[in-house]
């Protein structure tokens, strides 16, 4: 496979370097949510989703959503 | 030539010149970005590049996305289109790896969700999304004492052991609550100025290099013209309450108000306010 490279030359709001773990917050739990067709299904997209936050949380093991503070 | 599919970024709201900005920006795996439009109208676009088929079929993709190099490189492209798109039009960012069969397939999903991405749009226009997050300190955890001084209080070492446990018990619990007292004032800047809240889970494990302990993560939908104020308020939210910093991220594209909260079936978020 080739690796994707970086994005574009532009560089919008701010050029800044965000850390990832702010961006796989909102990429793997935010964003709309929509069937694609190759792919995996809503349901499969939480699995990897878990297994993901398994590799990158490696101590908590609760489903997500530790949630309603208020 | 490798078969194509393609890779969806995120619906926009149609503005002048959006086109040519898109067509400059380069997406996943160096693919040049395109606006797929729908037959309804001309106020809804689809930002797409093509990928290769291959890498994003449902078993390659499981795998790279345990794979945390090419992970990165994926969201940090997805990341560089929507920010690109963001700084001139309202976005509706779409999950990472959404990919269809071809671009036909994608304007059938923007045409049959037409409505639904239009008021979600118009919903989060003029907003922008700000990160939260409270970190207890690490230099508030009280460290054992030496060994001398329990000497010097004539007590046995079981004795000394557990008042020096209960004593780190005790800091402990001061830690928190004074946590609390910003997590508080941090919500008071947000039934002021913001419009929603999302709740992230609290960052742990090897990607979160941050100094302390993340106690709360979250996400506010701000309008633009109160963005300073809520920024300002916030990030002396922990001014004068030792053990307790606060950062904030941002401005973010709204990705964690995407879905409306009503039609999330997304445990991760509870978007609530």
């Amino acid at each position: 496979m080739t690796m994707p490279g970086p994005p574009s030359e532009v560089e919008p709001l701010a050029s800044r370097q965000v850390a990832l773990v702010d961006l796989l917050d909102r990429l793997l739990s935010g964003g709309v949510v929509l069937t694609g067709d190759v792919v995996l299904s809503i349901a499969d997209i939480d699995l990897v989703r878990i297994s993901l936050r398994a590799l990158i949380m490696s101590i908590r093991t609760s489903p997500p959503g530790r949630d309603s503070g208020d | 030539m490798t078969e194509r599919v393609t890779y969806a970024y995120a619906v926009a709201r149609n503005v002048g010149g959006l086109e040519e900005a898109a067509a400059a920006l380069i997406g996943v795996a160096d693919a040049p970005v395109h606006l797929v439009r729908g037959t309804r109208g001309d106020e809804l676009v689809l930002a797409v590049s093509g990928v290769s088929a291959q890498d994003f079929q449902e078993d390659a993709l499981k795998d790279h996305l345990e794979n945390l190099e090419w992970l990165e490189a994926v969201a940090r492209a997805h990341h560089g289109v929507i920010e690109a798109l963001a700084a001139r039009t309202a976005v509706l960012p779409l999950r990472l790896a959404t990919v269809y069969l071809d671009d036909d397939r994608a304007r059938s999903v923007l045409e049959s969700e037409w409505n639904a991405f239009a008021d979600r749009l118009s919903h989060l226009a003029a907003h922008i999304e700000w990160g939260v997050k409270i970190y207890v300190e690490p230099s508030a955890q009280p460290s054992a004492p030496s060994p001398g001084s329990t000497a010097a209080n004539g007590l046995s070492p079981g004795r000394a052991y557990l008042r020096t446990r209960k004593a780190q018990q005790s800091v402990r619990d001061d830690v928190y609550r004074a946590a609390q007292r910003a997590a508080e004032r941090v919500e008071a800047a947000g039934r002021r100025h913001a419009a929603d809240r999302a709740r992230h889970r609290v960052q742990q494990g090897e990607l979160a290099t941050a100094p302390g302990e993340n106690v709360v993560n979250d996400a506010y939908l701000v309008p633009i013209d109160h963005a300073e104020e809520f920024r300002t308020e916030v990030s002396g939210a922990a001014d004068g309450i030792p053990g307790v910093r606060v950062e904030i991220t941002g401005p973010w594209a709204p990705y964690s108000f995407a879905m409306p909260p009503a039609a999330s079936g997304d445990a991760a978020e509870g978007a609530h306010s």
